[in-house]
């Protein structure tokens, strides 16, 4: 399979058939925490797409060069160390994004707030890293579902957020207030996604 | 020490899954058969006891401005080791749980039990907090497997009863809602749950109010 078949199969995966929420279940408390809002929803869904593509470039080279023993720099085999590795690069990663945006674009890392360092907890990140490892994807093939992945979120998050507003002026049993309903509106846009699966390319 | 009180808030008032709402991703990813669901509970159950003790015993000397890295760094040490031993001895359950074994160390119920219990209590405390809170974990996710897969596929135990295929209770010819053990069935099943766990919740508090107004 050549280099872009093989991106564009990944992109159409990451973004609509395993989408990173519907599917994977990755990702899901800022998923749920953060979208009462659509501006919100958004600016979230950004950060995470920036993170997620910076974060499947860096573990990619440093899995590749440091961690893995035959292409390591150093001979050894470190590969022990990839869980403890990926999260600190996650959380220094997230701590510059923070210090950039808060120097770059203020209205921006205002609006974030307190979100923007709960990147760092946000599974998703993490994961796409673990899954680029365990489908062993090589450098450019990490960063595209990195940022394919992290589009997915977007889209996902954008969505929930449009019928999230709908949903306040809905009427619903009193114990279902707050998580519950939302929860079940979820339920309901995976079941949409679902109609995804088993779509290919090739 | 109120160990009663401290059972009785992890498994019902203050369950980490029902009422603070922590660790979702993983209790919605993985309940499909018991196997998983137990297997998962007691992985972070011994994770979150683990962490709560060496966190506890650390309190006074962690720096305050750097605690949550520290934190990340004690878990993310704990989930390598689980992650190994499960891939020694338990290969079936390290497959079928994949990649949210190593997810544990960004489980909000692990640092949010650092944070808001170990750093602040006694090492005895915190590892009784671990367990409970553990416990009240892999009793929602046992819960959840059993609804997810005897709706979904009529089975119950499914991975360890009978061979693994589980015991078929209405009949090997039962269809079941196979929709269940898909994505959608998580997310709905837990929405019910928590629900119905809020409606519990509810309904005792009137009761104490009336019993007060007496």
């Amino acid at each position: 399979m050549g280099l872009l078949t093989s991106i564009l199969s990944i992109s159409l995966g990451a973004i609509l058939i395993n989408n990173f929420i519907f599917s994977q279940f990755l990702g899901c408390c800022p998923f749920l925490g953060c979208s009462s809002k659509v501006d919100t929803a958004v600016g979230m869904g950004l950060a995470v797409t920036f993170v997620m593509g910076l974060a499947s470039a860096i573990c990619s080279l440093i899995n590749t060069y440091i961690l893995v023993a035959e292409t390591s720099i150093f001979g050894v085999d470190l590969s022990f160390l990839q869980t403890l590795t990926f999260i600190l690069v996650i959380a220094a990663l997230v701590q510059f994004v923070e210090m950039f945006l808060k120097k770059a674009i203020p209205s921006l890392y205002s609006a974030l707030g307190i979100y923007l360092p709960l990147i760092t907890t946000n599974c998703a990140v993490l994961g796409v890293v673990l899954l680029n490892v365990q489908n062993s994807y090589n450098f450019i093939e990490s960063t595209v579902y990195g940022i394919t992945g992290g589009l997915g979120f977007l889209l996902a998050i954008v969505l929930f957020a449009s019928v999230r507003e709908r949903v306040q002026f809905a009427e619903y049993p009193e114990s279902f207030e707050g998580f519950p309903i939302c929860l079940v509106t979820a339920s309901l846009l995976a079941l949409a996604f679902m109609g995804f699966s088993g779509m290919k390319i090739f | 020490m109120n160990v009663k009180k401290q059972f009785k808030d992890g498994l019902i008032t203050n369950n980490p899954v029902l009422v603070q709402l922590l660790g979702m991703c993983s209790t919605m990813a993985i309940t499909t058969s018991l196997f998983n669901g137990i297997g998962m509970g007691i992985s972070v159950l011994v994770i979150l006891t683990c962490c709560n003790v060496v966190i506890s015993a650390m309190r006074k000397v962690i720096p305050n401005d750097i605690r949550i890295a520290v934190f990340v760094v004690i878990i993310a040490g704990f989930v390598t080791i689980v992650d190994y031993v499960l891939k020694a001895y338990i290969p079936a359950l390290s497959e079928s749980l994949g990649v949210f074994i190593p997810l544990i160390v960004v489980n909000c119920i692990i640092i949010g039990r650092a944070e808001a219990f170990a750093a602040k209590n006694s090492v005895a405390a915190s590892a009784l907090d671990g367990i409970f809170q553990g416990l009240g974990y892999t009793v929602v996710l046992c819960v959840m497997c059993i609804i997810r897969e005897l709706l979904g596929k009529g089975t119950f135990g499914g991975g360890i009863l009978n061979g693994g295929d589980g015991i078929a209770l209405f009949g090997s010819n039962f269809q079941g809602a196979m929709i269940l053990t898909m994505p959608f069935g998580g997310f709905l099943t837990l929405g019910c749950l928590i629900a119905l766990m809020q409606y519990a919740l509810r309904k005792s508090k009137e009761k104490k109010a009336k019993e007060e107004d007496k």
